[in-house]
């Protein structure tokens, strides 16, 4: 990257006044700029900005429908924006001209709201699949594994706990063990960003301990994006936290500023009342 | 290092050269013993042999990618056609009309061969075309309908499409490949008469050297780390391109080897049977290579190879001893296999097999990994 685009990097910020806390010379290695998606009319994503910082681990909160998994969906390329750009590396690459292959590629990781691993491979085959190497089809015809990469999949296995169970289907997996699974292709892939949506869906409170372990471990080498229902596994991990509402940033800040800003309050309170009277109604 | 699945193991290897030695035995029986084995029988199983090709080119997209392709008759039949355009070429001037031209040419008054027909005199271009042009079809048809991401029973919709627009053009006289009648009465293949037991033996070896090294290249793909994509795609192709693979390639490249494998297979085919014609092209003959491998057992490579046996056996009997009821039969294979045998035939021996080594489960795997650091499993 020159100088060059970096200064204009730094220009950019300096003049967008939604974005005063970044530091002069940090480029966010994720930024989310501008972002509108509709579908038939409706807006899922409005005008959406969001800038990640090289290793920090981001929680993003929100009611149903608030644009969340639509925001992944475009970072990680599955769904094109209406207007708006999303960069990697301040403003090296953008994503919105690339593949969803190309942008894992480039260091994008996702983990999905169901664990979504090979079910007939082993659990070995999944990590081997995953594994940060040349992707291309002649390189897999005649792929053979190294044994570095062989260590970085034992390591793998010993950090989702999933050594013991190497070389059983993945399919026969419990719940939570699936979700580690998959969180273990996606630290095999060594990627720069891991998207990870709802981590702790149908977990026991003894795994979502480890994952908010595992997670806050992996925050610093990587960037983590966690997307999560569970407000008391945020609390329980998050230094910042985005809430978004109907397709745009609501509140931006710690866990303890976003819990006391009034919008926020309203956005929540709001919709929990409208639920109850919904409830009585029936 | 940890053990991926292997090529073969030792046993496979065994029963591979079993397999290899029962073929080969037929022709050397039928030469030794006519009276064991009659002479009709070398190219009726030569014939079911470049079936279980097809059947395995089948499996590959359909049992392990999950493309459910009803049109791989149209990559057998060009293949086909090529080796009948050489086979014209190879009759001469010993025609009905005595022309250098074939007969079907000379009933249309044509005064010379279409450009197309150029070089298939030669028999090592025909064989090349009988590979490279359905590769060609099927690299480019592949090209758009899985860059477009279309996917389930829409491909298998636009597959039969393909096949029934290829047999409606093969039809058509002015086509240049016969018409409704094909491509017959081929007289010579590389010098031998088409009609000597010997020459047929030669074809029947021929196949089953074809379709034993097909397997392999098969078996090759599917325990390549490619092959463990491609299962993956059939099953999480979301998960695929997020670990940054892209499917098109994967796709295109296991499509366009198949129909590589169809293309040998009719070229095979057709010296065997003595006649192309559109009616390969038929829809339901796509439809029927499919139940094949649901019989035989999907992803099991040798499933679909013995499916297509199987299949093709019974329809031989049964067509002889009660042509009216095959229609039938098939129907209640097809509807006793989805209901009883979704693993096809060769599934029902791979449980029998499982249950019977059920005392020590996984024994090829040797997890060097869970030796070097056990952790504690809670």
């Amino acid at each position: 990257m020159t100088t060059e685009s970096a200064s204009s990097e730094v220009r950019v910020h300096t003049v967008s006044p939604e974005l005063p806390r970044l530091g002069m010379n940090v480029q966010p290695i994720l930024w989310v700029d501008n972002v509108s998606v509709s579908f038939e009319g409706f807006k899922a994503l409005t005008n959406l900005t969001l800038q990640l910082d090289p290793g920090e681990l981001r929680c993003i909160i929100g009611p149903n429908g608030a644009g969340k998994t639509t925001m992944m969906d475009v970072i990680t390329g599955k769904t094109r924006p209406d207007t708006g750009r999303v960069y990697m590396f301040g403003q090296a690459l953008d994503l919105t001209e690339k593949s969803e292959a190309e942008i894992a590629r480039l260091g994008i990781g996702r983990k999905f709201q169901r664990p979504t691993v090979f079910e007939n491979l082993t659990v070995f085959e999944n990590l081997e699949l995953a594994l940060k190497t040349n992707k291309g089809v002649w390189s897999s015809l005649f792929a053979r594994l190294s044994s570095e990469q062989s260590d970085r999949i034992s390591q793998a296995l010993t950090t989702i706990n999933l050594t013991g169970r190497v070389h059983t289907q993945a399919g026969l997996l419990a719940h939570g063990q699936k979700q580690w699974l998959e969180i273990g292709m996606l630290l095999v892939q060594d990627p720069k960003v891991l998207l990870v949506d709802e981590p702790v869906a149908g977990m026991t409170h003894r795994e979502m301990d480890r994952t908010a372990e595992l997670l806050q471990q992996l925050a610093g080498e990587h960037t983590v994006v966690v997307v999560e229902h569970d407000m008391d596994f945020v609390r329980s991990i998050a230094k910042r936290v985005t809430v978004l509402h109907e397709g745009r940033v609501l509140a931006e800040g710690s866990m303890d500023e976003v819990q006391n800003d009034a919008k926020v309050i309203e956005v929540y309170l709001g919709s929990e009342a409208a639920q109850r009277e919904q409830e009585k109604a029936c | 290092m940890l053990s991926l699945k292997s090529f073969h193991t030792p046993r496979q290897w065994v029963m591979f050269a079993a397999a290899g030695c029962t073929l080969l035995a037929l022709p050397l029986l039928n030469q030794l013993a006519p009276g064991v084995v009659p002479d009709r029988m070398v190219p009726l199983v030569g014939k079911f042999l470049c079936f279980a090709l097809l059947a395995l080119a089948m499996d590959l997209v359909w049992g392990y990618t999950g493309v459910l392709s009803l049109g791989h008759a149209v990559f057998f039949a060009l293949g086909g056609y090529a080796m009948g355009m050489y086979l014209m070429r190879a009759i001469g001037t010993e025609g009905v009309y005595r022309s250098e031209l074939p007969d079907f040419m000379v009933f249309l008054d044509w005064k010379e061969l279409p450009w197309y027909w150029r070089g298939f005199d030669n028999f090592a271009f025909a064989a090349s075309m009988a590979l490279i042009v359905p590769a060609v079809l099927a690299l480019i048809f592949g090209f758009f309908a899985f860059r477009s991401r279309i996917k389930g029973v829409y491909f298998s919709i636009i597959t039969q499409a393909l096949t029934y627009a290829l047999m409606l053009l093969m039809f058509r006289n002015e086509t240049g490949f016969g018409g409704n009648n094909g491509m017959t009465d081929f007289k010579r293949l590389l010098g031998y008469s088409i009609a000597d037991q010997g020459t047929k033996r030669g074809l029947y070896v021929a196949t089953v050297i074809a379709l034993l090294g097909s397997y392999l290249l098969c078996r090759y793909i599917v325990t390549s780390k490619l092959g463990r994509v491609l299962l993956a795609l059939r099953d999480a192709e979301s998960r695929v391109m997020f670990s940054g693979y892209e499917p098109l390639g994967y796709k295109l490249f296991v499509w366009t080897t198949s129909a590589t494998l169809c293309g040998l297979a009719g070229a095979l085919y057709v010296p065997q049977v003595g006649i192309i014609n559109p009616s390969e092209l038929a829809p339901a003959n796509s439809i029927e290579i499919a139940i094949w491998v649901a019989v035989g057992g999907r992803a099991t490579l040798v499933g679909g190879a013995f499916g297509a046996l199987i299949v093709n056996g019974t329809k031989s009997w049964l067509t002889a001893a009660y042509p009216e009821l095959w229609l039938y039969a098939l129907g209640l294979i097809f509807i006793a296999v989805t209901l009883f045998l979704p693993q096809g035939i060769v599934g029902l021996f791979a449980r029998k097999g499982k249950a019977a080594a059920a005392p020590q489960p996984e024994p090829e795997i040797a997890p060097a990994i869970a030796d070097e650091k056990v952790p504690s499993q809670a």
